[in-house]
Parts: C-alpha cells; sequence; structure tokens
C-alpha cells in the first residue's frame, strides 16, 4: 500500500522528475527530494509565509501545496530568481538596502515580491505591505523590506526602459 | 510536521467524485485548496484515509452567474461579486493562503476552538475534547455540545446576501439556502452529507452590501467577529459570523430595519439588537467579553457603509488596508 | 573612516538573498537519520516506568533513547545544573522530553512515538509564582532556595528607606509585565555526525557554540577536544538560541551511538516548550522625588516566574533590578528580587534579558511623576541623566552617553513640545528611554581567559581570512568583523573571509548575546589586524625606503605618498620578511569596580542609550489601538554599517512594538477539580499574535554617535537597546490620547476599554496589577555607593542576602 508517487513538473525553467510519498508536500519534496533548501519553513500550518514558491506563477504555501497535485506545474524557487550569477534586482536591492538581516523569511518574501512586480511594476508603499502580509519577518520591522521592493521596482523600470530604447 | 499517509484521487468530473465519495464512505474527503484540510491533518484533528481532490474540476471554476466553489479567494476578491463577499474573501488569512484557498472551502470551513486547533500531543496533554477524541467540552465544561466557533468570512456575507448553494452527490442533487446550510453545533456544523459536494453559490441581485471583519492583526488572523450587511428590496439582512458554531442571520434587527430609514437612531438601535445575538465563547483570540462589548460598533460600521457613509478611515483602522 | 560609517551591501548579503546561507536545517548528510522526541503530556509528574520495547521494533526505527542514557545534568549557569537531556524521573512542563526515537525518516520516528508507553504519577500543578510563594511542597526542585522559590536576592545601596522618607513626594506604583517569546522564523534544528576520526560534529541553531561544546562534553563524557561544535548562520535568535538545548544532547548522543548523521528539527509547537524566553515579572516600585523633580531614591522588588528549570534565571533575575541606575541620577537604591520554579516551560533571556520589564515600569511611573510635578516628561529625564564617566549607586562604571542628544531629537523630530498634552482626545504623544550593555562583563562560568579572539591569516594573494568564534545570527556580525579589518587593514570588507562561530576552527568567542559581539570581537579583530599590520607597514617601508609609521594603508593600497604598493604585494614583502602571516588578538572587559557578591551582574565596557517617542491613536467607543508613528534616537557611539544598525533600531521597534500590544506566552489551567493540565495557551505562529506589515507604523530613526573609549573605534551595541523604551512609550501614548493608565503589558483594546469604563464611572482609570504579594525576601547585602564613602565592597557582615526564616 506505502507506495511513492512519481511527478513530472518544471522547477525554475527545468523539467525535473521525483518519486515521493503521496504524503508530501511541496516544500518537503523541494527541499528533501529535489536539493533545493533554499525554500524555507516556519511552522508547515500556512501561520508565517517563510515556505512561499510560485506555482504557475502564483505566491502560494509549499507547505500546504500536495506535491502531488503539482504535476506538470511550474514552480519557481529563490534558486532560480538570479539570472546566472547577475542578482535579480530584487536581490541586490534586498542585499543591499539591509533588507535581509538572518535571512530567512527572504527567500519567501523575494518570490512574493516578484509576483506583486509582475503584475503590478509600480506599486504603491501601501500595496506593497499588503502583498507580503503573509510573509511574516521578526528582525526587520519592515521597513527596508518595503524600501528594497521599491528600489526593485525603479530598477527594473530603468531596465525595461533601457531595453526598449 | 508531516502529512500521515493517505490515498489520493484526482477525478475530472464532479459525477466522479461523488462517486468516489458514495463508493468509500467517510473516510474519504474532499480536498479543494488545502489550506484548512491540511493543517488539520497534520495535527491528526483529522486522518482521512483519502483524499478526494477537486482541483482539477473544471465545472467548479464558473465565474458568472453563479459563483464556482472552485474559485480561489483571491478570484473571488477579483470577480463581480457582490461587494460584502468581496470584503469578505479579501479579509481572510494571507494573500498567498488566497491564491489557495477556495470559495467552497471557505464555506465548509471546519469550526475551531483554542482547544481543538492544536497538534496531537497538545491535545493529549488536555485528554482531548469533546469535538475529537474527548468527553468535555474545556470551553463550557457542562456543555453537552461543542462549541466551536464558525470561522468563516464568506459565509456571513453570503447569508446576508441571500445566496443558495448547490450540493450534488451520486443521489441526486439539491439546492439550499446558505443561512439554512449550518447547525449551531461545533462538530456537526454542516448540513452537507459527507457524500455530497459544494458545486457553485448564486446570490440574488443586491443595491448594496459590505463586510466588516473583527481580528487582531491586518493579516493571517481568523474573525473573532464578522458583521454582514445587504439592501435587499425587500430590506436590510444582517448577519453575523464567528461568535457561534455557525453564521447567522440576525432576525430580530432585521425586522426591526425593515422598512426603515438609516437614521442614527434606526441604526443604534439595530446595532444594539444585532450585539445582544452575539455569544463569543472564550476559545478564541482576544477577550469574549471585549469581542461581545464592541459587536455593537462593528454593526453600526457595516449599517453607516450600507447608508452611504465614508466609512474609509475606519476601515482603514480596523482593516489596516483597503478592501 | 574608509570603511565604517559608510552604508554597504553585507559581506553575507549576496547568500541570504539566494538562498545560499545554510541553516541547520539545511544540512543533508549522506545516510542521515531523523530524530523526534516524546515529550511529557503532563505539567508536573514523575515517571514511573517507561516501555520502549514496541517502538524500537517497529519498522525503520533504529533508536530509542530514554533518561537513562543520560546520567549526566547539565545547565547553562554553573549554579544551576538543573537540566537532563531526557528526564530520568522528574517532568516539570508539558513539552519536557523524555524520550528520543532516531528513524529512517520523521515520518516514520513520529508513528514510533506513539508506541512508547510512559506510566506517570501527576504531582500537584504549581502553575502561578502566588501558588509557587505558598506551596512549598511538591517542589519542583529540590536544590531550590525556600520551597518553590527558585532564588532570592537583596541589596541596598545607601539607605533607600530613609531617603523616600526625605523625599518631598514618593511614587508607588506595582506593573506587570506579561511573559513572551522570540518567535525565531527558523525552527531549532541540529544536526550530529561522528567523522572519519571518530570525532563528533554538531551543526546547530545554536547563538552559543563554545557554550554548547562545553556542555557536550560534560554530558556525553568525552573530551572537549574530539568535539566540534558549529553554529550555523541563525534564522533568527533574540536569545532563543542562547541557551543549551536538550534536543542538541540528545542527537550527539544517537549520532555517537550509531555511526550516523542524525538530524532533529523541532516544530513549532516545540519551539514554544524550549522557549527561554521573557520572564513574566510582577514589580512594584516606590520612587522618592523632590519637589523640583531629582529622583532621590528608589525601592524596587520583583516577583520573576521562572518556569520549570533554572536556565538563564539567576542572571535573569539579578538584571530586573541591575541597570535602574544606569539612565539617570539615583543617590541610593534598594532592589529585591525572587524567581519562582512553576510548571511551565523555563524562561531565559530574550532582547534585553530581564532589563525590558523593570524598565516598562520605571518609564511609566517617570510620566506619572513628570505629570504629578507638572513638569514636562523630556525634561524630567533630561534634568535627572546621569553624567558620562561616572560611577553609579550599585557600582557600574558608565562611560559615555549620547541620551541627552537622543532626548532633543526625538522631540524636535516629533514635534512634541507643540504636540505632547495638544491633541484632540483620542490621539497621543508617548516619550520613554532606555539604557543597555555592550557587552556583559563577566563570561558565565568563571575564568580569566579572552571572552573574544579574533585569529587572523593572511598571505601574498592579498586574501585576508578572518576566524573568530562569534555566531552570526542575522544582526551581522561577520560584517562587522570584516569591516573592523577592513577598516585597519584599508581594504574592502568584500576581500575578508569570515570564518566564525566553530569551535573547531575558530578561537574562542563566547556568543552573540548580551550585546557583546560588536564590543568584544570588535576590540580583539583591531588587537589582531593592528598586530599583522605593523609586519606589513615594516616590510612595506623597507620597500618605500621610509620609516614604518609614515605607511598609510587604504583602498587596498599600502603607501607614502605617491609611491604605492597594492596589500598583496606589501603582504608578500612582509611574507619575505617574517616567514608564514598570522596574528591573533583578544579582547577582555576591563575589571569592574563592584566588589560585593552580586556586583558581577550589571558591568558592562560600555553603555547604550535609547529615546523613543511614540504616536497613538485611540478609539474611545472601542479601545482599538493605532500606531501611526514612532520615533526613535540611539546612542550607538559609532556606526559601522548604517544600513545594518538601522535594521537592527528597526527591528527593535518592531519587536517592542508587538510585545507593547499583543505577544504574550500564556498558559490555561483546566479547572482543577477536573484536570492537572496546564498547557501552553497558544503555541502556534497563528495565535501567538506578532505584527505583520500592515501593523507596522512608519518609523523615524536616528542614529546618535558618543563614541565610547572602551569599544572598537567608538561603537557601541545596537541589537538590544532601542527595544526598550518602546513598551513604555507606548503605554505613555496611550495616557496621554485617553487620559487612562495600563500598567501591564501587553496593552490590548479590551484593557483599555475597560479602563476608560472606569474612568467614566469615576473610579481609578487605570488597569493592572492591584497588588505585590509577601515575599519573603532575605536581609540585603549591604553597599554604600560611591558617594557614601563606599569602596565597591560590601558592610561587614552584610556581605550575602541572609534569609530571615532558615527554612519553610
Amino acid at each position: 500500500m506505502r507506495r511513492n508517487v512519481q511527478v513530472g513538473l518544471t522547477i525554475n525553467g527545468e523539467a525535473a522528475e521525483a518519486s515521493f510519498a503521496p504524503y508530501k508536500t511541496l516544500l518537503e519534496v523541494l527541499r528533501e527530494d529535489l536539493d533545493l533548501t533554499g525554500t524555507k519553513h516556519g511552522c508547515e500550518l500556512g501561520e508565517c509565509g517563510a515556505c512561499a514558491v510560485l506555482v504557475d506563477g502564483e505566491p502560494k504555501l509549499s507547505c500546504l501545496v500536495l506535491a502531488v497535485e503539482c504535476a506538470g506545474k511550474s514552480v519557481d524557487t529563490v534558486e532560480g530568481l538570479a539570472g546566472g550569477a547577475k542578482l535579480h534586482p530584487l536581490q541586490a536591492a534586498f542585499a543591499d538596502l539591509g533588507a535581509a538581516q538572518c535571512g530567512y523569511c527572504t527567500p519567501g518574501i523575494l518570490m512574493t515580491a516578484k509576483a506583486l512586480l509582475e503584475k503590478e511594476p509600480k506599486p504603491t508603499r501601501e500595496r506593497i505591505k499588503e502583498a507580503i502580509s503573509g510573509n511574516l519577518c521578526r528582525c526587520t520591522g519592515y521597513q527596508q523590506i518595503f524600501e528594497a521592493i521599491e528600489e526593485a521596482a525603479e530598477r527594473l523600470s530603468t531596465e525595461a526602459a533601457r531595453r526598449n530604447e | 510536521m508531516r502529512l500521515p499517509w493517505f490515498e489520493y484521487r484526482a477525478p475530472k468530473t464532479v459525477a466522479e467524485a461523488a462517486r468516489i465519495l458514495a463508493g468509500e464512505g467517510p473516510d474519504a474527503m474532499l480536498i479543494a485548496g488545502g489550506t484548512d484540510l491540511l493543517p488539520n491533518m497534520k495535527r491528526r484533528q483529522v486522518a482521512p484515509k483519502m483524499l478526494v481532490s477537486v482541483a482539477g474540476i473544471d465545472s467548479l471554476k464558473a465565474n458568472g452567474s453563479v459563483y464556482g466553489a472552485g474559485l480561489t479567494l483571491t478570484q473571488i476578491v477579483n470577480s463581480k461579486a457582490p461587494k460584502a463577499l468581496r470584503q469578505a474573501a479579501h479579509q481572510v488569512a494571507t494573500v498567498h493562503l488566497r491564491n489557495m484557498g477556495t470559495l467552497g472551502g471557505n464555506l465548509c470551513l471546519d469550526t475551531r476552538c483554542n482547544y481543538y486547533n492544536q497538534n496531537y500531543e497538545w491535545r493529549k496533554a488536555i485528554d482531548f475534547c469533546l469535538k475529537k477524541d474527548g468527553e468535555i467540552c474545556w470551553v463550557a465544561t457542562a456543555s453537552k455540545r461543542c462549541v466551536a466557533a464558525s470561522s468563516t468570512d464568506c459565509a456571513p456575507a453570503l447569508i446576508a446576501l441571500g445566496a443558495k448553494v448547490k450540493l450534488v452527490s451520486s443521489q441526486g442533487e439539491r439546492e439550499v439556502s446558505l443561512e439554512d446550510f449550518y447547525n449551531n453545533d461545533g462538530i456537526d456544523y454542516q448540513k452537507r452529507r459527507p457524500d455530497e459536494i459544494l458545486t457553485h453559490t448564486s446570490i440574488p441581485p443586491v443595491a448594496d452590501s459590505c463586510y466588516w471583519k473583527l481580528r487582531r492583526r491586518g493579516a493571517f488572523d481568523f474573525p473573532v467577529l464578522g458583521v454582514a450587511a445587504a439592501m435587499h428590496e425587500g430590506g436590510v439582512r444582517v448577519a453575523l459570523g464567528a461568535v457561534a458554531s455557525r453564521p447567522f442571520l440576525v432576525d430580530k434587527a432585521n425586522a426591526f430595519l425593515k422598512g426603515k430609514q438609516l437614521t442614527d437612531e434606526v441604526i443604534d438601535e439595530a446595532a444594539k439588537l444585532v450585539a445582544s445575538r452575539a455569544k463569543p465563547m472564550d476559545n478564541a483570540d482576544l477577550d469574549l467579553y471585549w469581542r461581545k462589548d464592541v459587536a455593537g460598533a462593528f454593526a453600526r460600521y457595516a449599517l453607516r457603509e450600507l447608508r452611504g457613509d465614508d466609512m474609509h478611515e475606519t476601515r482603514l483602522r480596523i482593516a489596516r488596508q483597503i478592501v | 573612516m574608509k570603511v565604517l560609517g559608510k552604508p554597504r551591501r553585507r559581506v553575507d548579503g549576496r547568500a541570504k538573498v539566494t538562498g545560499q546561507t545554510q541553516f541547520a536545517d539545511d544540512i543533508f548528510l549522506p545516510r542521515m537519520l531523523h530524530m523526534r522526541l516524546l515529550r511529557s503530556p503532563h505539567p508536573h509528574a514523575l515517571i514511573q516506568n517507561i516501555d520502549i520495547e514496541k517502538a524500537k521494533s517497529h519498522l525503520g526505527v533504529h533508536l530509542v533513547l530514554t533518561g537513562k542514557d543520560f546520567p549526566v545534568s547539565f545547565g547553562i549557569l554553573p549554579v544551576t545544573q538543573d537540566e537532563y537531556a531526557l528526564a530520568p524521573e522528574h517532568v516539570r512542563y508539558v513539552g519536557d522530553p523524555v524520550a528520543a526515537v532516531v528513524a529512517k525518516d520523521e515520518q516514520t520516528a513520529t508513528e514510533a512515538l506513539d508506541l512508547i508507553a510512559v506510566q506517570y504519577r501527576p504531582l500537584a500543578t504549581i502553575s502561578t509564582p502566588e501558588e509557587a510563594l505558598t506551596q512549598p511542597e511538591p517542589r519542583i526542585h529540590a536544590y531550590s532556595e525556600l520551597g518553590n522559590i527558585h532564588r532570592l536576592q537583596a541589596f541596598q545601596f545607601g539607605d533607600a528607606e530613609e531617603a523616600l522618607k526625605n523625599a518631598d513626594c514618593v511614587f508607588e506604583d506595582v506593573f506587570f509585565y506579561e511573559g513572551n517569546t522570540h518567535l525565531p522564523i527558523e525552527q531549532h534544528a541540529a544536526v550530529a555526525a561522528v567523522d572519519g576520526e571518530g570525532k563528533l560534529t554538531l551543526w546547530s541553531s545554536t547563538q552559543v557554540p563554545h557554550y554548547v561544546h562545553r556542555q557536550l562534553a560534560r554530558v556525553l563524557q568525552m573530551p572537549a577536544a574530539h568535539i566540534r561544535v558549529v553554529a550555523c548562520p541563525n534564522g533568527g535568535g533574540f536569545g532563543g538560541k542562547t541557551d543549551i538545548c536538550n534536543h542538541e544532547m540528545a542527537v550527539a548522543k544517537a549520532a555517537l551511538a550509531l555511526g550516523r548523521p542524525v538530524k532533529i528539527c523541532l516544530n513549532r509547537e516545540e519551539v514554544f516548550y524550549m522557549h527561554r524566553g521573557r520572564h513574566p515579572v510582577l514589580m512594584k516600585f516606590r520612587t522618592g522625588v523632590t519637589k523640583e523633580g531629582r529622583l532621590a531614591g528608589m525601592h524596587l522588588q520583583t516577583l520573576v516566574d521562572g518556569g520549570g528549570y533554572g536556565g538563564y534565571g539567576v542572571a535573569s533575575t539579578f538584571y530586573t533590578g541591575a541597570l535602574q541606575t544606569v539612565t539617570y541620577d539615583l543617590p541610593r537604591y534598594k532592589f529585591e528580587a525572587a524567581r519562582v520554579f512553576t510548571n511551565k516551560p523555563p524562561c531565559g533571556p530574550k532582547r534585553g534579558h530581564g532589563t525590558p520589564q523593570p524598565r516598562f515600569g520605571q518609564e511609566v511611573q517617570l510620566d506619572k511623576i513628570a505629570e504629578k510635578l507638572g513638569m514636562d516628561p523630556a525634561e524630567l529625564r533630561l534634568k535627572n541623566l546621569i553624567k558620562p564617566n561616572s560611577l553609579t549607586a550599585n557600582w557600574l562604571k558608565v562611560g559615555s552617553i549620547g541620551l541627552a542628544e537622543c532626548i532633543n531629537q526625538v522631540t524636535e523630530r516629533s514635534n512634541w513640545h507643540s504636540r505632547y498634552k495638544k491633541m484632540p482626545f483620542g490621539r497621543g504623544l508617548g516619550l520613554a528611554c532606555g539604557a543597555y550593555l555592550c557587552g556583559a562583563g563577566l563570561p558565565i562560568y568563571w575564568n580569566k581567559m579572552p571572552q573574544s579572539g579574533v585569529q587572523l591569516l593572511i598571505d601574498r594573494s592579498g586574501q585576508v581570512t578572518a576566524f573568530c568564534g562569534a555566531t552570526e545570527i542575522g544582526q551581522g556580525s561577520d560584517d562587522v568583523l570584516a569591516a573592523i579589518i577592513a577598516e585597519v587593514l584599508g581594504i574592502d570588507p568584500f576581500d575578508v573571509r569570515c570564518v566564525t562561530g566553530d569551535t573547531g576552527m575558530t578561537p574562542v568567542d563566547l556568543g552573540s548575546y548580551s550585546s557583546r559581539v560588536t564590543v568584544m570581537m570588535g576590540n580583539a579583530a583591531i588587537d589582531a589586524a593592528n598586530k599583522i599590520k605593523l609586519q606589513i607597514a615594516e616590510a612595506a617601508a623597507e620597500q618605500l625606503g621610509v620609516s614604518p609609521e609614515r605607511v598609510s594603508f587604504a583602498n587596498g593600497k599600502v603607501f607614502f605618498e605617491n609611491q604605492s604598493m597594492t596589500f598583496g604585494q606589501a603582504a608578500g614583502f612582509a611574507e619575505e620578511k617574517f616567514g608564514t602571516l598570522g596574528a591573533v588578538g583578544s579582547y577582555k572587559p576591563p575589571r569592574a569596580p563592584g566588589r560585593y557578591k552580586g556586583a558581577g551582574v550589571g558591568p558592562s565596557p560600555a553603555y547604550s542609550y535609547t529615546a523613543c517617542v511614540v504616536e497613538a491613536e485611540v478609539d474611545p467607543a472601542t479601545g482599538w489601538i493605532t500606531v501611526p508613528k514612532i520615533w526613535i534616537a540611539h546612542d550607538i557611539g559609532r556606526t559601522i554599517n548604517p544600513v545594518l544598525a538601522r535594521g537592527q533600531v528597526e527591528g527593535s521597534v518592531y519587536m517592542g512594538l508587538s510585545e507593547a500590544l499583543m505577544e504574550e506566552q500564556v498558559f490555561r489551567r483546566l479547572p482543577p477539580k477536573l484536570s492537572g493540565a496546564l498547557v501552553h495557551k497558544i503555541p502556534s505562529l497563528l495565535e501567538y499574535k506578532s505584527l505583520t506589515s500592515l501593523d507596522m507604523p512608519e518609523v523615524d530613526t536616528v542614529l546618535v554617535e558618543d563614541p565610547d573609549p572602551n569599544c572598537p573605534f567608538g561603537a557601541k551595541e545596537v541589537g538590544q537597546g532601542p527595544l526598550l523604551p518602546v513598551m513604555p512609550a507606548v503605554a505613555n501614548a496611550i495616557y496621554d490620547a485617553v487620559g487612562v493608565r495600563i500598567d501591564e503589558l501587553p496593552i490590548t483594546p479590551d484593557k483599555v476599554l475597560r479602563a476608560l469604563e472606569k474612568k467614566s464611572k469615576g473610579e481609578s482609570a487605570r488597569v493592572g496589577p492591584e497588588r505585590f504579594p509577601a515575599v519573603p525576601y532575605p536581609e540585603p547585602v549591604v553597599v554604600p555607593p560611591p558617594w557614601e564613602g563606599g569602596d565597591g565592597n560590601a558592610v561587614q557582615g552584610h556581605e550575602r542576602t541572609r534569609l530571615k526564616v532558615s527554612s519553610a
């Protein structure tokens, strides 16, 4: 009875396959079966946001997603955020502006912020606050996180403008 | 924390899902977004042998004249649904959980209690409780009935709106007014049988509606009070959530409001009637006497918003965001 | 300054944003097994029997451990070695570990926990300090000082009673500060493995690898030289990872027994049981003032709820009185404290360790004093500020004090003088101050060795590797290390590689606690860097044909006027001249002037100061509290990296506000007639409330720089001090808004509404503790303050606290 399931999915743009017990969550499969430990956990009950990843582009909590339900889906984690060695503007801004202190909630916030900026390239401070209100941070007091997301939005729009020239 | 072992099925149609449920009996449970069920399974509050996922059933995603149970709460927020439902959905949990949790899931949300929503080890330390594996309701030790609180935001909104839900099983289908869907019993809290699937909800047209939620923080928290109000042709309907084991219409207040202009005096009187029906228990966040004390204030906020007052500042203070 | 004071990306910043920072639970080793702990479901009981046979034979289980496997106790303080990795016979709170299962995976280990049959004999539950005071039996610990009173302390610095008698006004207030917990987002994890030589390595989310190292050697009864403890970067600490944890001992023992790597990661509920967080403290302040508003004397009594074990508790209890003297001139001071045992998870140090509770009381009482005397609260504080470079009544040596500037900054920026007491009903401003240690003066166990050591490796490539036992818990200690070395050697911080928190690879540093790292590691780093700089300067000077003093180091160059060479070239010349390069530096704080028994808690190389103004809005109809803005100014001495310093200040504001408004570690006692249960009310991240981004106000942060000569480049601490004034400033702002005093934390809307109702009925507009129970405080240690002819010693015949009653 206790048999693994086999699932194929796209992780950070690459096709991946994994075999795991059906009770495993996406979080557990990412960390334990696919060596992607960048995604963290703080409660495993959907109460902190540390495990947020993008599933088909939408921020979701990997601790409450059954991995078996991700068959054929596209999952993005912090490991795929940088383009090669070059940091994503969100990553660069987080590092430069003190938005990552202990760095534990950081991957979840980065992925959540990425989804926000893809939908709203120039969010107001209020929208940023709302977008990351499902990610608890115990270190920063959030101010430098807000500023880093604003800075990243700025850098992204400059980059986009340069590309359009 | 690991989920227990279970068998997993993912039917493509409601009929197929209904067939599986009929065949497996109560050991099988439906899973949609999983945001309520999976934490409960991790804490061993429930341990279904089989999970029947409805995530892949396209007909549950209807988003127009009816709202499919499989719509995520984010999709509800962005839909053309009446304001009360959008405000309610917007204030559920967090961005991520709204991208996962569904309308159907929120309506069927398990009742909540500080003695029940705990790990197996914690519940063992109190020798369990009436709702699961135990003999005593620790909230009200003399109570024969479980007093776990209904904690859905969408249900009071939809009740005020006069919504109906459709239930489908292998035996057939039926439509129920949402106000009749719930029992005031923390264990047997819904009239949906284990073999039935809530497939969609239909909402009659209303002039205006709103939902006010009391919770400690701007995100995450379940309601400890929800007040929904809707302006119908026949009058105002006010519904309360999170102050009993079921969400309910406040009949006395609604009868009082019938045919009246929403003057300050009428609103005050109606708010008193609403508050008198709020019976919070000491099994959720915040002081229960205070929660009862402020029920009137929240009813006033709702009725004033319905009247057309500018409640923007108040809402920002309470919800800490624009909803 | 080429590096210090300039905003920079932290040296470990890239790893943190790419997910490459390796936390303890991110370690996966070949053949690794998984451990889970079975915990007591009883708050207080004796273990009669444990049957592990069924669990042992469960498929996939490799090992089951019980208390029998751990005959040796441990504890962070030498005076309280009262814990066991697994309880051998006596369990003292719900969650006390009694057995450990090691299995092929977490799921299997969890299943096997349920197969262990433990027979308990329940004992009566001691749930509150009041019960602990009145019920000496059953005793939670046999070694406690009196019944269930763990420790009693009493000190008298001058005749405080006389000072109160002669004062124009005496203010008597009772305050209560509810316990709360650290809530780091990272759950504690540890991995243990035996290497090819048969030696043990433990990777753990700990703030104190050195202390874990010592205690592991004790508990496992093996040579410390064969144990290596690696502190992984912590996913938040806040003091929650400064104690020795049961699971660290258990996982190490299992790895040794099985010869395979073993991992444990606590679930969130278990983190609440590990706790060691803020002690609940009931306090009574009696403070005398002159009519001009000068403090004349203070008598402070505290009652500290310790939970089930000692931990840091004795130190925490000292800290509930040690720092009342370092902010304002206090000519005479009497302090009495008691810590009791209760059947709850043990308390310990959380950000501010023992001092936020009395700081809350002191700063709220000052607000009451100012009002009564008709003085502005800022004015009252400025008038009483202690002088720089002075001694306090309890013989603490205070250095630089930038507090006046801090007060001026926050009052100006908040328009205090035009808005305080002048805003419409429902809106208010509150002011409070605070002070904190820059490192505890004494180590936890008595020794005369350095408290921090730094070792440098430098070679012709120009690379600099710094080794130090300091632990990166998110605060940026690696960045401080790199920045200070870079400043001295004139190189870029990114050219310094930091190897830290590893007892097998790095010189001893006592750990990341008591805000000691910047000062102690920083001074050791300067010491080491200066030594190597001398050698490089001498070798470079030869090449440049000048005397070594004239050689400069900056921008990666070693130069004299327009002749220069790269830092790497200069290092190469030094290698030629002196052979392989290396240097060590160490630091030990100056000896403190206090000589009396008990003088060990409170001294520090320097003290940081903070002032804070909070704006609050209160809805009089519901008591609903909104905090739109907070202004804070912190005397940091000198800023090393303003980006990180601001982050520490704002993180403190966040945590302080969260404690002020909602955080509480509280328990439920089930009806005693039906049950003995005493359980944590809300061991979850959902129900233990902490502020979200939507609940966080705007923060205006100012760093005030008043360099302290004892500190590296004058830099003081910034990680803990800024939390202290936030809670009392919130309480004071609520008073200014609606005229009610909430003398207990957290301040919730129901308490505000209750106080408003009392006010409308003409009763006292206050919610808070009504009384302070009778505590059998002993005869105090009597120490004359410096200005009363003392020499730092106790008066003969009054050297130690003595119980008035010999036994209960």
